[in-house]
């Protein structure tokens, strides 16, 4: 028997001599690789997070929605630049303008196609009857547009001045709406991009602030028991029998009309993280419920180690997979919790954007009708967003435990 | 039933024995698709079941032995691929080539049960926990005999009465979750018995069994065998039980067979190298330990003074309203340099005990008293059970534990290195490259290969870990060692290692162990003195040899003769003392 030191690489035998030649003294069972060039050493100095890689990448939808997810965040890190204009500058002469076209070639006078990356523009038209206005898309009105383009100036992060955008109409006081207007004329596309920055974010605040409470509260519960784990409990049954909306709604009447919008900002993650940490807490403790009694943490003890030690050392780094999964699948009830808030009113406030305040212009059946674009493009971020995240947290959540069967 | 036509692939080998070959397996090969690789589990493998003989199918984990069995009923994972190779069941009706029907035609199913019984390892999660033991084998009767339930209901009284269930009536009414192990197992005989099967597969039928009730229930199935003329397919790791109830015997090594034959010639003239290891492994740990027991005369350096443990729920108002003694009165002495065993069955206690010397369980009553000096004639004694923090992690570190699962006691996120230099680090008294020495010196006092203390532990076998696990406990140069199962979960040929390798620490630094174990060959093999505990009480101290060969209490004769015997010519399991509890 070779029990005494690590296993060679077993035997590799191919199906056809494995029959006819039992010349050479076996070591192990049998296997034939399906891949050359598989190590097994590789895997042996594996640790948890290569292992758990390995596992999440065959996942290929987990994978998809990952990368979705990475895209949302990576426009909201870079909104300003990635935006057309600024989100707050109307153009009154074109108010609910309907998204343009775009197109890589123009057909001049001679029938000649030659290369011009543009946008149509629009022809306004008043009717008589109610004096309104209205625009088409005019397909002989052409703006040209570029890539690194100069328009509106801004501050990247609040820092460096600069008026680059990574792509606009080559003449600033041209139009260029992609995604349409809205009644004061705003470009939807750059709202929807300045969106994502607090939609996004606001996730994330809402969770890590979640996250501390419901694993502080989950480990002690969980890793005390009796009386500290009673009294935990209890408190997460009163927080979850509280009726969320009217809790918010009654919350976020409260904060006075005269506080900034970034402090409101706060707030409503504060608010809104309340909904998370209990189920956060709940999976924390079941986890350090299972593996207080595993022989592992048992050895711990005996070896010495302090309660502290045994818990940061030896609980909670098996343990962490498992948040990072669940914490991504609360990020998206952040996300819906914010846009529902925001669309009844109560939530975030102009001047500032995010997907919940977009679907507001969205409210009335007048709008949808006339300008379907308000309702479509932010409602379809929020679904893609909450999906890929779902998706996400799945893939992770059956990755986190490389090591079960 | 389809009749389907025969092809033999290969003319049969040898020509059959007298008795008809029920069921032929010939040249089966069975692939698993894995993740980076296609492992054989079976390969090759070819054998007859005959009419009212047993054979014996015995391997090591990872053999391929159940993966075989399963295969003749076509239960096998949805992973494996039968790769080529006939399983023929003989019938009234011509043959029937049981590896051409599909996995769940009607075909098979009409064979599972009917004709073919199977007997599981584990009868808590073969047996349904939400229906009557009854129900569940009346379905089973109805399933293959047009019959009514009034009749598959006494059809089932009869069944459980032939299986030696007491009043069966009653108990036909019963829930799994009322019955005892051994109970359970004899439900799951009736089940497979029910429609008269020609032949009977019992994977691993006793493994999770106690010896005396493995002993009862291996009885009942060689009558039921006997009785009926089944042919019969024993799946077992133990060579033991082989030599009590096989007519023949086939080893399985890494998929294939590596020798067949009677049971006399396996076990007298062995030929293949591997069936003398595994024989070899058996029968040296039913033999007396050969080292000279050290003296008795000093002061103990372990001792338990009337030790209890009760289990027990108190009302709100401190009222017991429940109340399980599981180690009652316990007094016990381990002196330095001693092997003592500490023997029972399952809920005798004797693992609480254990946890109770190491204040993981803390004791209801009675007193722990080390001895910290005893190698030197020193008695002064300090009573564990009134120590504080700082004293108790003095004592941990002279007395610790190894673990009976070699998988769940390493964390498996920290490398090797991380988890035996745990304990280093805890005390706080080495530098780091001295802990990387110490480490690098502990694996190759363990018979490990150093540089592997960067892998992670899923990268060793069960009897690599176990090696790690003893490493650990070896950190802190200790003065006994509780061994808590420490060899059950183990191969019987890594098992042998393990322990000599157990028996080599212990002559190089002088330590005292504590074997807890249920299995009495072991403990003869490796222990000085043995304490035989039953419901929670102590029963017998004495000799290990004293206690293996000629025990005084009736409750150890019957256990130490209900140890199969590794040898066919003196079946000792079926000639053994029967203990009945006064």
């Amino acid at each position: 028997m070779t029990d005494a030191f690590p296993p060679q690489p077993a035997a590799h035998m191919s199906r056809p001599t494995m029959a006819s030649t039992p010349s050479a003294p076996e070591t192990g069972p049998a296997i034939s690789p399906l891949r050359p060039g598989d190590d097994p050493s590789k895997i042996a100095v594996a640790g948890q997070w290569e292992l758990i890689w390995h596992k999440f990448i065959r996942n290929k939808v987990a994978v998809a929605a990952g990368c979705v997810v990475l895209l949302f965040y990576f426009i909201a890190l870079f909104a300003e630049f990635l935006a057309p204009g600024l989100p707050s500058t109307a153009q009154p002469r074109f108010t609910y303008a309907p998204p343009q076209p775009i197109a890589f070639f123009v057909t001049d006078d001679t029938g000649a196609r030659s290369w011009l990356p543009h946008v149509k523009g629009y022809t306004m038209s008043v009717d008589p009857a109610s004096l309104r206005r209205s625009f088409v898309v005019d397909p002989d009105s052409v703006v040209p547009v570029g890539l690194f383009v100069r328009g509106a100036s801004y501050d990247l992060w609040g820092l460096f001045p600069t008026d680059r955008h990574l792509f606009g109409p080559l003449d600033p006081t041209q139009p260029m709406n992609l995604l349409g207007t809205d009644r004061l004329g705003r470009d939807l596309l750059t709202r929807l991009i300045y969106g994502t920055r607090i939609s996004m974010s606001i996730g994330l605040i809402g969770v890590v602030s979640s996250l501390i409470i419901g694993v502080v509260l989950g480990a002690l519960s969980g890793y005390y028991g009796g009386w500290v784990d009673l009294s935990v409990q209890r408190l997460i049954e009163v927080i979850s029998a509280m009726p969320m909306i009217p809790l918010w709604l009654g919350l976020a009447a409260a904060i006075p009309v005269t506080w900034s919008p970034l402090s409101v900002y706060f707030i409503i993650t504060l608010i809104v993280s309340l909904l998370a940490w209990t189920s956060l807490a709940r999976e924390v403790r079941g986890r350090f419920f299972s593996l207080r009694d595993e022989d592992f943490v048992t050895a711990a003890i005996l070896d010495g180690s302090s309660q502290r030690r045994v818990i940061f050392r030896h609980i909670l780094p098996s343990l962490t997979s498992h948040i990072l999964a669940v914490v991504t699948l609360a990020i998206p009830t952040m996300i819906v919790a914010e846009t529902a808030l925001s669309f009844l009113g109560i939530g975030l406030k102009a001047p500032v954007v995010s997907w919940g305040v977009l679907l507001q212009d969205a409210q009335n059946i007048r709008t949808v009708a006339t300008a379907p674009w308000l309702l479509v493009w932010p409602a379809g971020a929020v679904v893609v967003t909450v999906l890929a995240f779902n998706f996400l947290g799945d893939g992770m959540r059956d990755a986190a435990d490389p090591y079960e069967t | 039933m389809t009749q389907l036509s025969l092809s033999r692939d290969g003319a049969r080998p040898t020509a059959a024995p007298a008795p008809t070959a029920l069921l032929s397996v010939r040249n089966l090969s069975i692939d698993f698709h894995l993740r980076t690789h296609i492992l054989h589990a079976v390969r090759d493998v070819s054998f007859d079941l005959l009419a009212g003989r047993t054979l014996c199918l015995v391997g090591e984990s990872g053999s391929g032995k159940s993966v075989t069995a399963r295969a003749l009923l076509r239960i096998i994972d949805p992973l494996a691929k039968v790769a080529g190779g006939s399983i023929t069941l003989a019938g009234p009706k011509g043959e029937v080539r049981l590896d051409r029907l599909g996995a769940d035609s009607r075909e098979i199913r009409a064979i599972r049960g009917a004709r073919i019984g199977l007997i599981f390892q584990e009868p808590m999660s073969s047996l349904s926990p939400v229906r009557t033991i009854g129900a569940q084998i009346v379905e089973s009767v109805r399933l293959h005999r047009p019959m009514s339930v009034a009749d598959a209901k006494a059809e089932t009284v009869r069944l459980l009465k032939q299986v030696e269930i007491a009043n069966p009536e009653q108990m036909a009414d019963r829930y799994t979750f009322e019955f005892s192990g051994g109970m359970r197992q004899r439900a799951m005989i009736a089940m497979a018995l029910a429609c008269n099967p020609e032949i009977l597969i019992a994977d691993e039928p006793t493994t999770a069994l106690d010896v005396t009730t493995q002993a009862e229930i291996m009885d009942l199935i060689k009558r039921l065998q006997v009785e009926r003329g089944m042919a019969m397919l024993m799946i077992t790791h133990d060579m033991g039980l082989v030599a009590e109830v096989a007519d023949e015997v086939a080893v399985m090594r890494w998929g294939r067979i590596v020798e067949q034959g009677a049971v006399d010639d396996i076990f007298h003239a062995p030929k293949d190298a591997y069936t003398r290891t595994l024989l070899g492994a058996t029968q040296r740990l039913d033999r007396a330990s050969t080292r000279a027991a050290p003296p008795t005369d000093g002061p103990p350096l372990l001792s338990a003074r009337g030790l209890t443990k009760a289990f027990g729920k108190k009302s709100w108002r401190g009222k017991t309203t429940f109340a399980l003694t599981a180690v009652d009165h316990v007094d016990m002495d381990l002196w330095p340099g001693e092997n003592l065993g500490i023997v029972g069955e399952s809920g005798s206690g004797k693992t609480t005990l254990g946890r109770m010397l190491l204040r993981v369980i803390e004791p209801t009553s009675g007193r722990v008293l080390w001895t910290p000096n005893a190698a030197q004639a020193d008695s002064t004694q300090r009573d564990v059970t009134a120590m504080g923090r700082a004293g108790l992690s003095e004592y941990r570190r002279a007395v610790r534990l190894v673990f009976q699962d070699p998988f769940a006691s390493l964390n498996p996120r920290m490398t090797i290195k991380q988890v035996i230099a745990d304990p280093l680090i805890v005390s706080g008294t080495l530098t780091k490259g001295q802990i990387t020495d110490r480490v690098a010196q502990l694996l190759s006092l363990v018979g490990l290969d150093p540089t592997a203390m960067e892998r992670y532990p899923h990268a060793f076998s069960g009897g690599q870990r176990q090696r790690i696990g003893i490493a650990r406990a070896l950190a802190l140069d200790p003065q006994v060692i509780v061994l808590d199962e420490a060899t059950s979960a183990l191969d019987v040929s890594i098992r042998a290692q393990i322990l000599d390798l157990l028996l080599q620490v212990q002559a190089k630094l002088g330590l005292s162990y504590l074997f807890i174990a249920h299995d009495i060959s072991v403990v003869r093999y490796f222990c000085d003195r043995v304490v035989v505990m039953h419901k929670g009480r102590i029963v017998e101290t004495g000799q290990a040899e004293q206690i293996c060969t000629t025990p005084r209490e009736p409750y150890t004769q019957a256990l130490v003769s209900a140890v199969p015997n590794p040898d066919p010519r003196d079946k000792r399991m079926l000639h053994r003392t029967r203990f009945v509890a006064p």
